[in-house]
């Protein structure tokens, strides 16, 4: 469970199902079975005005239960990039009364919030919940590159190949934590790096 | 004492009559310089010296944004209520001095919005004319759906028609016109938000229907003046000052504790901002909660009061002021 630090480290709730005409859920992996535990509270025909996106891990499990609660639109897809397109045509229709639900890795609801707030809904109105992987987008704050799937502290930048220090300071807007130089005035001294964000 | 609000000293530099109900009131600085900028949705409080009695009533500003040289207020009359309308009606004539307070905003526009949807009833109207002034300046979407009595008490309908046409829909009551609230509601495109300003009971309404329509309350806003009501007599005693008072029937309570020389913080007057909020150390009897601030839970436990708005009856109140 991710701890809260600094004021703009995210914290995630638990789902819970919001009054709203349509209901729009993007989730991963895990994130499938905090869908299929807020439906146990979810009043009747809920899922009636309900579209499911989902990126089912490398296991490819969950998909069954999902489909077992017979969204109104069940959609799968194999990563977030594949699925953004569909996801910015939906919101761009979308009208006042969708609620959207976000559940799964820390990437996958950083991600989808990106671009939720980018079609003008408030962050806080957005449910989430985090299930599996703490692996961090991260900017280098350097060369601005964005590396993905960040497990260990500290971590070389993809880009400039910087040894970076991951940073709990998170960017809404950019979708991923700060990694500053972690040795910038003595190049050869390396920190020993430890697998830490799993 | 006003919180964070300086005076402005102001001449009275025009009255205009609006309709039966309504004069409009512009003031300009009184040494001629400008006025402090404000946004849309921005109120004053306006001091009245009526002989020996002040009243201090707030009043959105209803003017554009960009033009500072002076402020414009519209003030609707009251014949029932404590006198500050009929004050501003009566004595109030172009080159009166007065002295009203820098603007604070408490109904501001939500900038990151893709869509400005606006509910106006009746002299709720006054506010969105200063954000309208500046949403049309910069090129913002808007639309305003105003509910009046009749086409004659429609204040400002025939000015809003003229500078937005189609972006401005009207509803009479006397010919039963009413506002699809729930087709509005859901036919507006994902980020628009809500603005509501008008009587208590339409304010309640949109609220209750957008929460039900799915609409988040960070989405919803509203504004409502609640204009401190008259009622019985009452005692309280201030123990930080030491001192115990009466409220007059015609009086708030903010104003008797103003009155005994006793300087509360406040910012509206209208039960929204919450400066006033007032512990209460003990009481016997009942309150009269007329604010918008305090939760159901607060109103409930009898610890806190709003003095600008509310009231009591019963025994003895005692206040930590």
């Amino acid at each position: 469970m991710a701890a809260k630090s600094i004021i703009s480290r995210p914290v995630y709730g638990t789902l819970s199902p919001q009054p709203g005409k349509h209901h729009l859920f993007v989730a991963d992996a895990e994130g499938a079975l905090a869908i299929a535990e807020m439906a146990k509270r979810a009043p009747a025909g809920f899922f009636d005005e309900a579209e499911i996106v989902f990126i089912p891990g490398p296991d490819g499990k969950h998909v069954a239960a999902l489909e077992a609660l017979k969204p109104a639109q069940f959609h799968e897809a194999p990563s977030f990039a594949s699925l953004l397109p569909r996801l910015r045509q939906t919101l761009a229709n979308a009208h006042m009364g969708l609620r959207l639900y976000l559940s799964g890795t820390e990437g996958l609801i950083g991600q989808a919030m990106q671009v939720a707030l980018e079609a003008g809904i408030d962050h806080t109105s957005i449910e989430t919940e985090h299930r599996g992987s703490l692996a961090r987008r991260m900017q280098c704050v350097h060369c601005k590159g964005i590396t993905e799937n960040v497990t260990t502290q500290p971590a070389t930048c993809a880009h400039c190949g910087l040894l970076l220090l991951v940073r709990d300071h998170y960017s809404r807007r950019i979708a991923a934590f700060q990694g500053v130089c972690i040795n910038a005035e003595d190049r050869s001294e390396i920190p020993p790096m430890e697998e830490i964000f799993r | 004492m006003s919180t964070g609000t300086t005076k402005l000293d102001v001449v009275v530099s025009d009255v205009v009559p609006v309709n039966d109900l309504v004069t409009r009131f512009h003031f300009r600085r009184r040494d001629g310089q400008l006025l402090p900028t404000f946004s849309g949705g921005a109120h004053v409080v306006v001091e009245m010296r009526d002989g020996d009695r002040t009243r201090l009533n707030p009043y959105s500003l209803m003017g554009s944004p960009l033009d500072t040289r002076e402020y414009t207020i519209s003030v609707r009359r009251d014949d029932v209520g404590r006198g500050g309308s009929l004050f501003m009606h009566r004595n109030v004539r172009p080159g009166h001095e007065m002295v009203v307070s820098y603007p604070v905003n408490l109904f501001s526009l939500d900038l990151r919005a893709k869509k400005h949807l606006m509910l106006a009833g009746g002299i709720g109207i006054t506010p969105f004319m200063a954000q309208t002034a500046q949403l049309a300046a910069e090129g913002g979407n808007f639309e305003l759906h105003y509910t009046c009595r009749t086409a004659s008490l429609g204040t400002y309908a025939d000015v809003l028609r003229e500078r937005y046409d189609r972006r401005v829909r009207l509803y009479h009551d006397d010919l039963d016109e009413r506002i699809e609230l729930d087709r509005l509601l859901s036919s507006q495109p994902l980020g628009t938000h809500l603005y509501v300003c008008g009587p208590a009971g339409m304010i309640n309404w949109v609220r209750e229907r957008a929460a039900t329509l799915g609409w988040p309350s960070e989405t919803v806003h509203f504004e409502h003046f609640a204009a401190p009501q008259p009622g019985l007599p009452f005692d309280v005693t201030l123990a930080v000052s030491g001192k115990t008072i009466r409220v007059d029937e015609q009086q708030s309570l903010l104003e008797a504790i103003e009155a005994a020389g006793v300087d509360p913080p406040y910012l509206c007057r209208g039960g929204v901002c919450g400066q006033c909020e007032t512990n209460v150390i003990s009481f016997d009897g009942k309150f009269i909660h007329n604010d918008h601030w305090l939760s159901e839970e607060d109103h409930r436990s009898g610890c806190k009061i709003m003095p600008c708005v509310s009231r009591f009856e019963g025994r003895s109140l005692v206040l930590e002021r």
